[in-house]
């Protein structure tokens, strides 16, 4: 059919009509897409290069090396080993399942990590995750050699925290552990550190209470990364500066004598530098291995240190409070002297008891001591004696006694859960108990009981006060990064020199003069003498009807019912150079139980190594000896360096 | 019967052919091709394994297009039914042996190649309704049962793609095929009607979500929440658009450079070799790249035009100026996709992406231009014709 040439030239004209329509329209749309690249690419170009820079470098934080922790002497206490580990990106390895498999034929696997990074790798299948901690060099080795045979699998070497001498120092240094969510929360410490892999933070003791000395700042990598979190390159390094060194006042071969002479019982014991207030020994007993808490302690470990009436987790040095019972007879003695209510030669007549108030106060001897002096009254420890000066003194004057010589204040020393302790007065009761103060409170006060609780290290800190008459606070770190840390020297106390000399002559009398109540645990040595005082505390009210039948013997009683044994101490007498606090819970009395653990450590840090058996007297020679020789001594500590150097 | 074959006096004959081709036309498609090599080698990170076999269908495309357009337009016009009916039949065939590949059915394996009757439905359509309209005299044109008969020959290959599912290629089809008829002629209330049927037919599918009637498919639902709201998803589902907007903006002005663009090489963008390709070009090459390459493409579309307008033939006309349309749609919606001006749909870039059909569908539809630019009736001393 041949077409109308009038319909074909009007319908090329309607073609062409529409054709510029649509073509008009077509433009239009290509100028929209030009405005759009306009608008993305020229307005917005700066924003989208940052995401873009954003997306692809990522900054990797290089973890510092933990600062290490020495003894006074340079040996260390809680150092950094290389630990072998291997970890796995599950993106990179075709068969997790066959890999591991594998890999088990290979070196062994702890199978608790590897269910956790199993499922760890699930929710990031595109980051390294540890599947295997601490392999030995060996395991590593065969591990390496197989990489090919293991995609995805990276053998890998990093620093974990070690404490090569264990259990003498879980309490001091503490330990370190993984970042617990509690750390997270921590709003001072912000330190994008926390957040890396294995990272290690102090959890307690020095290691907590310097952690921001001993962790050093991190490093930093920065990498590129393609979407699937692939490192393709390093773009650059920042080193990190490690963690500062911290040199301690401790001994360590003292302190490892020290524990080991404490042995199982439940006790702490603090010796001191009274010229300057070095801890040179802080010991709590039991302990425990703090390199079981770094790397996760496991449950039945766990249940039994918690679980143990001894408690091995609990601090004892500093956390443990106690009523100081007789080693607490200083303070009253000096309050009373002070305040000129009494003279030193002034006598006052123990019959066994006092009555105050209608209420009967015992004497610990039943027969009581007769006439009794100033002196006397510290040698056999003689407690009418002291309610006779606490009703003089008052408990005013006895409470500032006591807070003068450090007890009642929480000392600040690189530990956790320091205790204040408890000094009351008047307004403590008033306002805690809601009681006024009654004067056979002052009585109890007076002999270390009542309200009075003192930790070990207060009583130690009150010892080295007594001997050196000078206002001494302990110090725990000797130097950070070899910058020494100012000594615990503040001023002399203010005490009349004359008052002292009595006290310290007292003390003397404890330990040296017949009747003393220490005397079993003097020194035999031509010009080395000390000076101390015992103490026991009840933890318990003796029942009027016990005291009629006489059944309060220690011995007679479970274990934890008896009663603290403490004891307080110093030497050399005339040239004082350590104090020591003992404290052995339920112990039952101080001369038996604390004295001799007192001696022995005291003649360690006199000595500077295992006492000599010519110091003590000579009839106990042959018993020293066996204990001496049965002490599970750390052999590479016992030969060291004394501790005669400052 | 057209009025081609009878005003045929002067059209080129043997070699001749080749030098009255439209070498604009080629030229401008041989560079905007280069482009694509250039942008799949560095998209690899500098490796040929997507530039040479793209490279070797663009050869295989020039060859198609050089015999296409030797072959004379009429003859085009006479298979256009078959070809229609054939595709179909192809369609049909996905369904039952088609291979799966991003979640639908799309493609026939040929052995050296994958047959995808989608891309191969573009081209036929627009044949089959520039065929319809050069046999329906212009008079009938808007009458609703001659208006009827191409809506129908449109939406039964869109259904078969819809059902594959595939929304891209079912838009192109139905706007590609809607411009054919508005170019033809056809009343603009229709249009109007449509457009406002459209509309309504949004409102329904967006109301009709998680209902018992929900009528297309929760990804589709899920790409149309990401377009409209990328950011509140980035790692999800907003991801694509989120990260191909930040290739493309951080091209800035002159773009990172050849082989410097980050986000491709480190694998941030997806499809980066076929969908997305264009942010990569857009973030090595910058704002001047990415508007050359539109440039190219509103060349080749004007070019398209200025031949159309010069032929007398009916559908030479529509078939040139329909593959125009349907070319512009292609990289219309490819660009507003990545750009983020439309939902992610799933519609290459056309001679740049990465793939074998759509290249060769779009060389075979370029040849058919060209044959009839060849074959356009000349006037008296145009050109140097030879007698018949």
């Amino acid at each position: 059919m041949k077409r109308n040439a009038e319909e074909q030239r009007l319908s090329t004209r309607h073609i062409t009509r529409r054709a510029l329509i649509l073509g008009g329209a077509q433009a239009a749309f290509g100028a929209l897409l030009v405005g759009r690249m306009n608008h993305l690419q020229v307005d917005q170009a700066d924003e989208f290069l940052l995401l873009a820079e954003e997306n692809r470098i990522k900054v990797r934080l290089l973890a510092p090396a933990r600062g290490v922790i020495y003894d006074r002497h340079g040996r260390i206490l809680a150092g950094n080993e290389q630990i072998y580990r291997v970890s796995m990106i599950r993106e990179d390895a075709d068969d997790v399942d066959e890999v591991v498999t594998h890999l088990r034929g290979l070196v062994r696997l702890d199978e608790d990590t590897l269910q956790r990074a199993l499922r760890e790798m699930d929710r990031r299948p595109h980051q390294a995750v540890t599947i295997a901690d601490r392999l030995s060099w060996e395991e590593l080795s065969t591990i390496a050699v197989n990489v090919p045979s293991l995609p995805g699998v990276t053998p890998e070497v990093g620093l974990s925290r070690v404490y090569p001498l264990g259990r003498d120092y879980a309490h001091v240094i503490g330990y370190v552990g993984r970042v617990s969510d509690r750390d997270l929360e921590n709003e001072e410490d912000r330190d994008p550190l926390l957040q890396t892999p294995q990272f290690q933070i102090g959890k307690i003791g020095a290691e907590r209470s310097l952690e921001h000395v001993l962790r050093g700042k991190a490093g930093s990598r920065r990498v590129e990364q393609n979407a699937a979190g692939r490192i393709m390159r390093e773009l650059g390094r920042t080193p990190g500066q490690s963690g500062k060194d911290v040199q301690l006042t401790i001994d360590a071969g003292l302190q490892n004598f020290t524990q080991a002479r404490l042995g199982l019982e439940s006790a702490s014991t603090v010796v001191m530098d009274v010229r300057n207030g070095d801890v040179l020994a802080a010991v709590s007993s039991p302990s425990y291995d703090p390199n079981l808490f770094v790397t996760g302690i496991s449950v039945p470990d766990y249940a039994e240190l918690r679980d143990n009436d001894h408690r091995p987790l609990h601090n004892k040095i500093v956390q443990g409070l106690y009523p100081p019972g007789s080693t607490f007879k200083m303070i009253t003695l000096l309050a009373a002297l002070e305040a000129g209510e009494v003279s030193p030669s002034e006598t006052f007549y123990c019959p066994g008891h006092l009555t105050v108030s209608n209420r009967r106060f015992h004497c610990w001897k039943r027969g009581g001591h007769g006439w009794v002096d100033a002196a006397k009254s510290l040698r056999e420890s003689c407690d009418v004696y002291y309610y006779e000066l606490a009703q003089k003194a008052g408990i005013d004057r006895i409470s500032e006694m006591a807070r003068r010589l450090g007890l009642g204040a929480a000392h600040p020393l690189e530990m956790t859960s320091v205790s204040e302790g408890l000094v009351p007065d008047r307004d403590w009761k008033r306002t805690r108990r809601g009681e006024e103060w009654v004067v056979g409170d002052s009585l109890n006060a007076s002999i270390g009981q009542g309200f009075v609780l003192a930790s070990p290290l207060q009583l130690a800190v009150m010892t080295a006060r007594l001997a050196s008459g000078l206002s001494i606070s302990p110090r725990l770190v000797r130097s950070v990064d070899g910058q020494a840390r100012p000594s615990g020297v503040n001023g002399p106390l203010g005490i009349n020199r004359s008052l002292l000399d009595l006290v310290r002559d007292g003390m003397y009398q404890v330990n040296n003069s017949r009747g003393g109540t220490a005397r079993g645990s003097r020194f035999d040595m031509a010009g080395m003498k000390w000076a101390g005082k015992t103490g026991t505390s009840q933890v318990r009210n003796i029942t009027a009807a016990e005291r009629a039948r006489g059944v309060f013997r220690n011995e007679d009683l479970p274990w934890n019912r008896r009663d603290h044994a403490l004891y307080v101490g110093y030497a050399p007498y005339d040239d004082p150079r350590y104090a020591i606090s003992v404290v052995v819970e339920h112990g039952g009395g101080g001369s038996k139980a604390a004295a001799p653990i007192a001696r022995d450590v005291m003649l360690y840090a006199l000595s500077g190594g295992i006492p000599p058996l010519d110091a003590y007297p000579r009839g106990q020679r042959g018993q020293a000896e066996a204990l001496l020789s049965s002490l599970n001594l750390n052999p590479e500590l016992g030969q060291g360096p004394g501790s005669s150097e400052a | 019967m057209s009025y081609l074959e009878y005003n045929v006096a002067r059209v080129p004959q043997g070699l001749q052919k080749v030098l009255a081709m439209n070498w604009a036309l080629v030229l401008l498609i041989a560079a905007t091709a280069g482009i694509g090599f250039i942008v799949l080698y560095s998209v690899a990170g500098g490796d040929w394994r997507w530039a040479e076999p793209q490279m070797y269908r663009f050869g295989l495309g020039l060859g198609v297009m050089f015999v296409a357009a030797m072959i004379p337009i009429w003859f085009w016009r006479n298979v256009s039914a078959m070809a229609y009916g054939l595709t179909l039949v192809l369609l049909l065939a996905v369904e039952f042996v088609g291979s799966t590949g991003g979640g639908a059915q799309r493609w026939i394996d040929l052995g050296f190649m994958r047959l995808q009757p989608s891309e191969l439905m573009k081209v036929s359509l627009v044949l089959m309704l520039a065929a319809y309209y050069d046999w329906l005299p212009p008079s009938r044109v808007s009458r609703p049962q001659w208006v009827l008969v191409p809506v129908v020959i449109i939406l039964v290959p869109v259904f078969l793609v819809l059902k594959q599912p595939d929304l891209g290629t079912s838009i192109l089809l139905v706007t590609g095929g809607g411009a054919v008829m508005f170019l033809a002629g056809v009343h603009w209330a229709y249009f109007a009607t449509v457009i406002a049927g459209a509309v309504g037919l949004v409102t329904a599918v967006l109301q009709s979500r998680g209902t018992d009637w929900q009528l297309i498919k929760d990804y589709q639902y899920r790409r149309i929440d990401t377009f409209l709201n990328p950011e509140t998803d980035p790692l999800g589902a907003g991801y694509h658009i989120t990260q191909s907007k930040i290739a493309l903006g951080s091209g800035g002005w002159t773009g990172k450079g050849f082989m410097q663009g980050t986000q491709a090489r480190l694998n941030f963008l997806p499809e980066k070799h076929t969908d997305f390709i264009f942010t990569t070009l857009a973030e090595e090459f910058g704002f001047i790249g990415a508007l050359s390459l539109l440039v190219l493409y509103l060349l080749i579309i004007a070019f398209c035009v200025v031949s159309a307008l010069r032929m007398k033939d009916r559908f030479a006309a529509l078939v040139t100026l329909g593959i125009a349309v349907a070319f512009f749609l292609f990289f219309a919606v490819n660009m507003s996709m990545v750009m983020g001006l439309a939902p992610v749909v799933g519609v290459p870039l056309p001679l740049v992406s990465y793939g074998g059909s759509a290249m060769l569908v779009l060389m075979l539809a370029f040849g058919i231009v060209q044959s009839a630019h060849v074959h356009r009736p000349r006037a008296a001393g145009e050109g140097r014709l030879l007698r018949r």
